[in-house]
C-alpha cells in the first residue's frame, strides 16, 4: 500500500512538473507583460520597465526562467517557499493565502448543500422510478444541467435580490403569491408521496390548506419582519427531528433510540432560555465550542441511560438528532438577529446584496450580526453554484442506487425478511455512497478553481479573480501560483478518490490493478 | 401481505421480460437500439427541436463558402446598422422586440413577427440576426469540439486499453497530464491571446484538450471487452490488431462512446459561452451566444430581451443534446426496461390467448 501511494505521488510530481513547464511557456509567449508600459507616455515608464524586468527576471528567456521559478517553488521542501512576485511587486503566496479562504467559503456551503439535497432527491427518484416525481425531477435536473451559470446569476440578482428585498422591506405576501406558493408545495408533496389518484388529491389539498394557513398567519402577524422560532415551535420541530432521524437511523421500533432522541428534544427546549442568556452575554468565543461539546456529551449520557445493549446505533441516533436540533437553535438565534440587522444603518431594509463578500459598514464585534451578514452575502452565489452542481448529484445517485437495487445481495436481504427500511438504508444506501464519495472528492477539488465565473459575477475576490487578473495583465508568477494550487488539488483529489474507493469497497484493492 | 405483493411483482417482471423478448425477436442490434430510441419521447422531441434550430440558424443569414454566396431567408445582416424602432415601445426605451404572440381578440393587435422580432441592440443592430449569428458560432464550436475530442479520445482510449502494458501507462499518464491543466485555463490563455485568429482556431484548440474523460471511459470498456471470447475467436482466426480494435471491439463499445460524446458536446456549448462571457472566447465584432449575454447583462432591467433570447437558445440547445444523450443511453443499455403501457399488457395477453388457443 505504501509502495503504491509513493509511486502515485512520484507520478503526480512528474506530471505537475511537466504541465507547469508547458503552461509557463504557453503563457509566456502569449503576451508581453511590459506591453502597456512600453506604450505609456509617463515620464517614469522607463524606470518602471527596468524595475519590473529586474523583479520578474524578464531578461531571462522563458524556458530558462521557468527553472528559476521552479527553484523558488522547490524551496517549499526546505521550508523556504518562493512563489515569486506579482506585477505589482507583492509576493504571490500572500495574494493566494488571502484569496483561498474566500473561495473555500464560497464553494463549501454550496457543495455540501448540493450533495445532501442532490443525494436525497436522487434516492427518492430511484425509489419512485417512473413516477411523476421521477419524470419531473429528471426534467428539472436536465434543465439545471443545461443552464449557463452567468445567466442564472443575472436572474437571481434581479428576482431574489432586488425584488425580494423590496418584499422584505414591506413583508406582507400578496394573495396571488400565497396561492402560487401553496399550489407549488402541494404539487411537490403530492408528487413525492404519490399513490392512487384519490390519495394524491387528498395530499395536495391538505398541504395546500396547511401552507396557505401558515403563510397567511405569518404574513398577518408580521413574522417576516421579526422572525423567530421560540421555544414552542423549536420543541415541535425537535420532536419531529427525533422521529425522523430515528426512523432513518435505526427504525422507529427501536424504543431506546426513539426515547433518547425525544429526551434530547426535551433537553433542547429546557436549555432554550439558558442558551439565550449565554448568547446575550456575547463574551468569549470559547463559549460556542463548549456549548457544542456539552450538547453532545448530554446526548451520549442520555442514550447510555436509555439503552442496555447494542448502544452504538442508539448513541449515533441521538448524536445526529442533537446536531440537527443544535442547528435549529442557531437558526432561531439568527432569526432573532434579523430585525436589528435589517434596521441597522449599514443595511437599511435592503438585506440581500448582489455583490461583495461582506458589508464593510457593519461594525465588527457582534458575532451574530457578522455571521448573519456573511450568510446573507453568501446567499446568491451559493444558490447559483448549488443550482448548477445539484443536478449532477441527482442523476448520479439515482443511477447508482438503481444499479445497486438490481444486485443479488439486495434480493438476498429482502428474501431473508429484512424490513424495507433496513434494505434501503443499510444495504442499498451504503453501497450507493461508495462511488458517490469518490466523485465528491474530485468535484470539490475542481470547483476551487472553477468558481471563476461565479466570483466575477458576484464580485468576490477569490482564486478565480486572481486567475482572471493574472491572465489579463500577463502576470506569469500569479498565474502559475494559482495553477499550481488548482492542479495539485485536482491530481491529489484523484489519488484520494482511488484510495477512498479501495478503503470503502473491499472488493477493490488499490495497487493490485497496477501490476 | 407484503410477501404476496412481491410475488406479484416477480410474475409481472417475468411477464414483462416475455413481452420484451417478443418485441426484439429477429431484429439486429442496431434495429433494436433504433426502436428503443424512437420510443424515447423526450429524446425524439429533442431531435426534432434541435434539427429545427440547426436548420433555422444556419439558413437565416447569408453564408459565404469561398466565392459562393448563399443568401439567407432573414432580411437583415448581423452587422447592419438600422434605424432604432421607437413606435410601440414603452416610454424612454428604443429597439424593443416587435414579436407579438398575443392574438388580436385579446389586445387588439394581431399576431406577427414585425420588423425586429427579437428587438434591437443599443445602436440599432437587428437582434434576431445577431442571435442567429451567435448560435451559428456556438454550434460550430460545439460540433468541432465534439468531433475532435471524440476522435482523439477514442484513439487514445482504445490503443491504451487494447495494448495495455507500458503503452497504456504512458498514454494514461499523458491523459493525467492534460487533466491537470484546467480547460478553462487553457481556453482563457488561448482565447485571450489568439482570440483574433477566429472562432475556428478556438474550437480546434479546445477540442485538443477535451478528450480526457472520454479516453478513460473507452480504455475501461476496452480492458473489459478484450478479455471476452469473441476477441479470442477473432485473434485465432488471424485478424490483425487494427481489425480487432475497429471491427470487433469498437462496435461493442459504441453505446458508451456516443453517450459520452453527447455529454462532451453539451459541456462544450456551455464552455464556449462561459469563455466568451469572460471575454476569452469569441471576440467582437463577431458574436456568440455567450458574448451576447456578457455584453448585455447589465441591461436586464431596462431591456430584458437582449438577455433572454441568447440565454433561452443556449438552454434549449444544451437541453436537447442532453436529452438525446439520455435517450441513446437507454437505447444502448441492454438491461434497460421500458415501462410497459396498458396497451402493451393487453396486447401481450391477447397474444398469449391466441397462442394457447392454437395449441
Amino acid at each position: 500500500m505504501i509502495a503504491y501511494i509513493s509511486r502515485r505521488l512520484g507520478v503526480l510530481f512528474v506530471i505537475l512538473l511537466g504541465s507547469s513547464f508547458i503552461l509557463y511557456n504557453l503563457a509566456a509567449i502569449s503576451g508581453d507583460p511590459l506591453g502597456d508600459l512600453r506604450l505609456s507616455k509617463e515620464i517614469n515608464a522607463k524606470q518602471q520597465i527596468i524595475a519590473l524586468t529586474r523583479d520578474l527576471q524578464l531578461d531571462v528567456p522563458p524556458p530558462l526562467r521557468y527553472f528559476l521559478w521552479l527553484r523558488g517553488i522547490l524551496g517549499t521542501f526546505i521550508g523556504n517557499p518562493d512563489f515569486g512576485l506579482t506585477r505589482t511587486s507583492k509576493p504571490v503566496i500572500d495574494e493566494i493565502l488571502v484569496a483561498l479562504p474566500i473561495t473555500i467559503r464560497l464553494v463549501t456551503a454550496a457543495t455540501i448543500i448540493a450533495i445532501v439535497l442532490g443525494i436525497t432527491i436522487g434516492i427518492v427518484t430511484a425509489l419512485r422510478q417512473y413516477s411523476r416525481f421521477d419524470y419531473a425531477m429528471t426534467f428539472i435536473s436536465f434543465l439545471l444541467y443545461s443552464l449557463p451559470i452567468f445567466w442564472v446569476a443575472v436572474l437571481l440578482k434581479e428576482y431574489l435580490a432586488i425584488q425580494f428585498n423590496t418584499f422584505l422591506g414591506e413583508p406582507t405576501i400578496a394573495l396571488r403569491w400565497l396561492i402560487g406558493l401553496s399550489v407549488a408545495s402541494g404539487v411537490f408533496w403530492a408528487a413525492i408521496i404519490s399513490g392512487t389518484r384519490k390519495r394524491v388529491f387528498m395530499i395536495f389539498g391538505g398541504v395546500f390548506i396547511a401552507n396557505f394557513a401558515l403563510l397567511s398567519f405569518l404574513s398577518v402577524t408580521g413574522w417576516f419582519a421579526n422572525p423567530s422560532l421560540g421555544p414552542i415551535v423549536l420543541g415541535i420541530l425537535s420532536v419531529g427531528v427525533a422521529y425522523g432521524v430515528t426512523q432513518l437511523s435505526t427504525g422507529i421500533t427501536n424504543k431506546a433510540a426513539l426515547r433518547s432522541s425525544l429526551a434530547m428534544a426535551a433537553y433542547t427546549v429546557i436549555a432554550y432560555y439558558p442558551i439565550q442568556w449565554l448568547f446575550e452575554m456575547n463574551s468569549k468565543a470559547l463559549i460556542y465550542p463548549a456549548m457544542i461539546i456539552v450538547g453532545f456529551a448530554v446526548a451520549v449520557v442520555v442514550s447510555l441511560q436509555f439503552s442496555k445493549i447494542d448502544r452504538g446505533p442508539i448513541i449515533r441516533t441521538s448524536m445526529i438528532s442533537t446536531f440537527i436540533m443544535g442547528l435549529l437553535v442557531v437558526i432561531d438565534q439568527l432569526m432573532q438577529t434579523w430585525k436589528p440587522y435589517m434596521e441597522s444603518d449599514a443595511v437599511y431594509f435592503r438585506p440581500i446584496p448582489t455583490i461583495g463578500q461582506v458589508n464593510a459598514l457593519i461594525e465588527p464585534g457582534n458575532f451574530w450580526i457578522s455571521l448573519l451578514d456573511a450568510l446573507v452575502h453568501m446567499f446568491l452565489p451559493t444558490l447559483a453554484l448549488l443550482l448548477i452542481s445539484f443536478a449532477g448529484y441527482v442523476r448520479f445517485s439515482r443511477g447508482t442506487l438503481l444499479e445497486v437495487l438490481n444486485q443479488d445481495y439486495i434480493r438476498t436481504a429482502r428474501a431473508k425478511g429484512l424490513t424495507e427500511r433496513t434494505v434501503i438504508m443499510r444495504h442499498a444506501f451504503r453501497n450507493t455512497m461508495i462511488p458517490i464519495a469518490t466523485i465528491i472528492v474530485v468535484d470539490f477539488a475542481s470547483i476551487i478553481g472553477g468558481a471563476i465565473i461565479t466570483e466575477r459575477i458576484f464580485g468576490w475576490i477569490g482564486m478565480g479573480t486572481l486567475f482572471n487578473q493574472a491572465i489579463n495583465s500577463f502576470d506569469l508568477n500569479l498565474l502559475m501560483g494559482v495553477f499550481l494550487l488548482t492542479g495539485f488539488l485536482a491530481v491529489s483529489a484523484n489519488l484520494v478518490a482511488d484510495l477512498l474507493y479501495s478503503a470503502l469497497d473491499p472488493r477493490i484493492r488499490a495497487g493490485a490493478g497496477g501490476k | 401481505m407484503l410477501k404476496r405483493k412481491r410475488d406479484k411483482e416477480v410474475s409481472i417482471t417475468s411477464g414483462e421480460q416475455a413481452i420484451m423478448n417478443k418485441e426484439t425477436e429477429g431484429l439486429s442490434q442496431s434495429q433494436i437500439v433504433l426502436r428503443r430510441f424512437v420510443r424515447h419521447r423526450a429524446a425524439m422531441t429533442s431531435v426534432f427541436v434541435l434539427t429545427f434550430i440547426v436548420l433555422a440558424v444556419f439558413s437565416a443569414l447569408e453564408t459565404k463558402i469561398g466565392p459562393v454566396r448563399i443568401p439567407g431567408w432573414w432580411k437583415f445582416k448581423y452587422d447592419e446598422l438600422l434605424d432604432l424602432r421607437i413606435q410601440g415601445c414603452p416610454e424612454g426605451i428604443v429597439g424593443c422586440p416587435s414579436l407579438d404572440v398575443v392574438p388580436s381578440f385579446i389586445d387588439g393587435t394581431g399576431m406577427g413577427l414585425g420588423r425586429h422580432p427579437f428587438g434591437q441592440d443599443d445602436i440599432g443592430h437587428d437582434y434576431f440576426s445577431m442571435v442567429m449569428r451567435g448560435a451559428q458560432r456556438s454550434l460550430y464550436v460545439t460540433v468541432v469540439i465534439g468531433f475532435l475530442g471524440g476522435t482523439i479520445g477514442i484513439i487514445i482510449g482504445s490503443i491504451s486499453g487494447y495494448f495495455r502494458g507500458w503503452i497504456d501507462a504512458a498514454l494514461m499518464r499523458f491523459t493525467d497530464f492534460i487533466i491537470t491543466i484546467p480547460t478553462i485555463i487553457i481556453g482563457s490563455v488561448v482565447g485571450f491571446h489568439f482570440g483574433n485568429l477566429g472562432v475556428g482556431f478556438l474550437a480546434f484548440y479546445l477540442g485538443l484538450f477535451a478528450w480526457t474523460g472520454l479516453s478513460r471511459l473507452v480504455r475501461g470498456e476496452f480492458l473489459k471487452l478484450r478479455e471476452l471470447e469473441f476477441v479470442d475467436a477473432a485473434r485465432v482466426a488471424g485478424a490483425s490488431n487494427r481489425r480487432i480494435i475497429f471491427k470487433h471491439i469498437l462496435p461493442n463499445a459504441i453505446g458508451v462512446i456516443i453517450v459520452s460524446i453527447t455529454l462532451l458536446m453539451s459541456g462544450a456549448i456551455l464552455l464556449e459561452t462561459a469563455l466568451s462571457f469572460l471575454g476569452f472566447g469569441v471576440v467582437a465584432p463577431d458574436v456568440s451566444l455567450g458574448s451576447l449575454i456578457s455584453q448585455y447583462q447589465d441591461s436586464f432591467t431596462t431591456r430584458p430581451w437582449l438577455f433572454w433570447w441568447p440565454g433561452l437558445l443556449i438552454i434549449t440547445i444544451a437541453l436537447c443534446i442532453n436529452f438525446i444523450g439520455d435517450g441513446l443511453r437507454d437505447a444502448f443499455d441492454p438491461r434497460q426496461r421500458r415501462r410497459l403501457t396498458k396497451k402493451d399488457k393487453v396486447r401481450a395477453k391477447v397474444q398469449a390467448r391466441i397462442a394457447a388457443a392454437s395449441e
